[in-house]
């Protein structure tokens, strides 16, 4: 059994525990004993909030909506082509002011911080944004 | 957080306004429970329910929705009338005290008494315990901010710890909790309209040359749209495109229907996320990320302290995680993005904002860092403001008061608060697929007073409507006396009770974050 070191993906307290990985499985989370938020406690999202991730409802393809209105499995060569190609033209057409970016204040720092260079840097947006006031 | 958890349980003194700490931030809210039980600290609550922390609390307060600001200026004007103000602290490191004292002169706790319903000689009464305290701290969080006066309400808080010099030393100070796990992370990353990365001005010309090796010389630096904004735009056809990463607006923003109205109207609607949420389903193209249990990274908590994320599971079906979608996307757009591993973006932030200097993820391996943190040899920042405040002298604000935006009527008599339960998190999108938490809370529902309950002629647990100006929903009614009477309660975790579809579009003036605190509505029982 492998146990992983890792931050709690809930709340801002940011408590750390081990999940025990078997056989590619999450079999049990134990907290840490000497992090000075949690310090061996954890709550109930922290004990049992893993389940849903490898719940049947995840996405495993990216999905493109064809003519008739419905998802349709893609690559992801097939994906990014959409989007760059529709981006880029909206971009032409109307300035990239006319895309807006909703970041996430569930994905990591390195994921934000990317997300803000593809909108000022690349697609020339100065709309960036996430739910922190949500 | 101006202070760190750890130090909560030093405080002798804990206010704890908008914030059902136990509910949304459980591990914090057991430290404060500690410092009681264990240390006799004194805790004052003041929310509109009655929550957990009330139990424990010296003095518990039931405020009406909306009314927060009157009630700090209530107990900043007896902190001025009673002579407990702190002269000396004001004296070296604040401003603006006697423009202050004016303006507070007129919230005596009898006018406040009027406003709120908290009666004089308990405002009274806490002002004194919070002024002669020997470590107060302040804890807070969006029963506070989500209010068209948010910015208001945070600066009266702000005042009351300047008055007191209550902050800037160990288990003083005032503390936001932050609600989601990476939210302060999130702001950190520039993920915000009006600055960059680091909080760093969209003005600044050696930000700006420092940003442009980087970046290129000609990205975008201009104040762009709030999520408010850009949901409204949309909607009128300003906003033509739309990049969603791992947020759910439906569920989350106030007036879902408005939302809905403005992703059916742009041409483009990119989402990122690891299930086909209620926003998802107006999008033309979903890209599969994975989750925090499947990547590696970091997270910022509510202390500034940032931690590593590791992956233990790698991700589902030919999900990928997103630092690498955006890494992939920004060079099928041509531009270079050499990363392989988190840890080079971490490179790139570390030589751009300063407060994130030295956290290298080298130094993360055991344990986390709180910025500011500018040089790998420095050990991380505890508390901030010791002895000076970010712009020099703490500035007072005058004290005013608004009333919240929408009051209740004839036509809608009970005013709606929302918030959250311990067992699900945000939109639900994971927690209600994690069964052993959907379990315990598998249903929408609204709590309402017991008294108001019998007179509406509603059983425990029976079905009503909800209805406001923007919309009706369903729930199960939960008669409780744990809320005020007149003032109802729903979460928005549940797709199928979706509290936004009745909140409102009322923002605040200066960050215009909305008033999903207050609403009105009315009950109806279902048969």
């Amino acid at each position: 059994m492998k146990k992983v070191l890792t931050t709690c993906g809930y709340c801002g307290c940011g408590c750390n525990f081990y999940l025990n990985i078997n056989k590619g499985e999450i079999v049990g989370v134990t907290p840490k004993f000497d992090h000075p938020v949690s310090k061996g406690k954890l709550c109930i999202k922290g004990w049992q909030g893993f389940g849903f991730v490898r719940h049947r409802d995840r996405l495993k393809k990216p999905l493109i909506r064809n003519a008739a209105g419905e998802f349709e499995e893609a690559s992801w060569e097939e994906a990014y082509k959409y989007v760059v190609n529709k981006l880029s033209n909206i971009k032409e057409k109307h300035g990239g002011n006319s895309i807006g970016f909703l970041s996430s204040a569930r994905c990591t720092n390195e994921e934000n911080y990317l997300l803000v260079k593809l909108a000022r840097a690349v697609l020339d947006s100065n709309n960036i944004d996430h739910c922190a006031r949500l | 957080m101006t202070n760190s958890i750890e130090e909560l349980a030093q405080a002798d003194v804990i206010f704890v306004i908008g914030s059902n700490t136990t509910e949304q931030h459980p591990l914090i809210g057991m430290r404060i429970v500690e410092a009681v039980r264990k240390n006799g600290a004194k805790l004052i609550v003041a929310d509109p329910r009655k929550i957990r922390l009330s139990d424990f609390a010296t003095i518990d307060v039931r405020l009406t929705p909306g009314t927060n600001l009157a009630f700090i200026n209530g107990i900043l004007n007896t902190i001025v009338t009673e002579g407990l103000a702190n002269e000396e602290f004001i004296a070296s490191r604040t401003e603006g005290y006697e423009e202050f004292k004016a303006s507070v002169l007129k919230f005596t706790p009898e006018k406040v008494e009027e406003l709120t319903g908290v009666p004089a000689a308990t405002i009274r009464e806490i002002a004194r315990i919070y002024a002669k305290a020997t470590n107060a701290s302040i804890v807070y969080a969006m029963g506070i901010t989500q209010h068209v006066t948010g910015t208001a309400n945070v600066k009266a808080l702000a005042n009351l710890a300047l008055i007191t010099g209550q902050i800037g030393k160990e288990a003083s100070g005032v503390n936001p909790l932050r609600g989601q796990n990476n939210v302060q992370g999130a702001c950190d990353m520039g993920a915000l309209p009006d600055v960059l990365p680091g909080y760093q001005k969209l003005s600044e010309e050696d930000v700006l040359n420092k940003f442009a090796q980087k970046w290129g010389q000609n990205f975008a630096h201009g104040k762009g749209l709030t999520v408010s904004k850009m949901m409204e735009e949309a909607a009128h056809g300003g906003i033509k495109a739309l990049y969603v990463m791992g947020e759910n607006p439906v569920l989350s923003d106030p007036d879902s229907s408005h939302v809905e109205e403005g992703l059916q109207n742009v041409e483009l609607l990119v989402v990122q996320d690891i299930f086909m949420t209620e926003t998802a389903k107006f999008a033309h193209v979903i890209l599969p990320g994975a989750s925090f249990i499947e990547k590696d990274g970091t997270f910022t908590n509510t202390e500034r302290r940032v931690q590593r994320v590791r992956k233990a599971l790698d991700p589902i079906g030919e999900a990928k995680p997103d630092w690498l979608i955006l890494t992939e996307l920004i060079k099928a757009f041509g531009y270079e993005a050499s990363y392989t591993h988190p840890k080079d973006i971490m490179d790139e932030i570390n030589q751009l904002v300063p407060s994130y200097g030295g956290i290298t993820y080298e130094r993360l391996e055991n344990q986390g860092l709180q910025w500011p943190c500018p040089s790998v040899d420095h050990p991380g920042t505890k508390y901030l403001h010791k002895d000076k405040f970010s712009r020099g002298l703490g500035k007072f604000t005058p004290a005013v008061y608004r009333p919240a935006e929408e009051q209740v009527s004839e036509e809608y008599p009970f005013l709606l608060t929302t918030g959250r339960v311990q067992h699900h998190y945000h939109t639900g999108t994971m927690t209600r697929r994690s069964w052993a938490l959907d379990r315990e809370y598998p249903d929408g529902f609204i709590e309402i007073n017991s008294e108001d309950g019998k007179a509406l002629g509603i059983w425990n647990h029976s079905r009503v409507k909800v209805i406001s100006a923007r919309g009706e929903i369903e729930a199960r009614a939960v008669l409780t006396d744990r809320i005020k009477q007149g003032v109802v309660f729903m979460t928005f975790h549940f797709g199928d009770s979706p509290v936004n579809k009745l909140t409102n579009r009322n923002l605040d003036p200066d960050v215009e974050i909305p008033e999903l605190k207050v609403c009105a509505v009315r009950i109806e029982g279902v048969r």
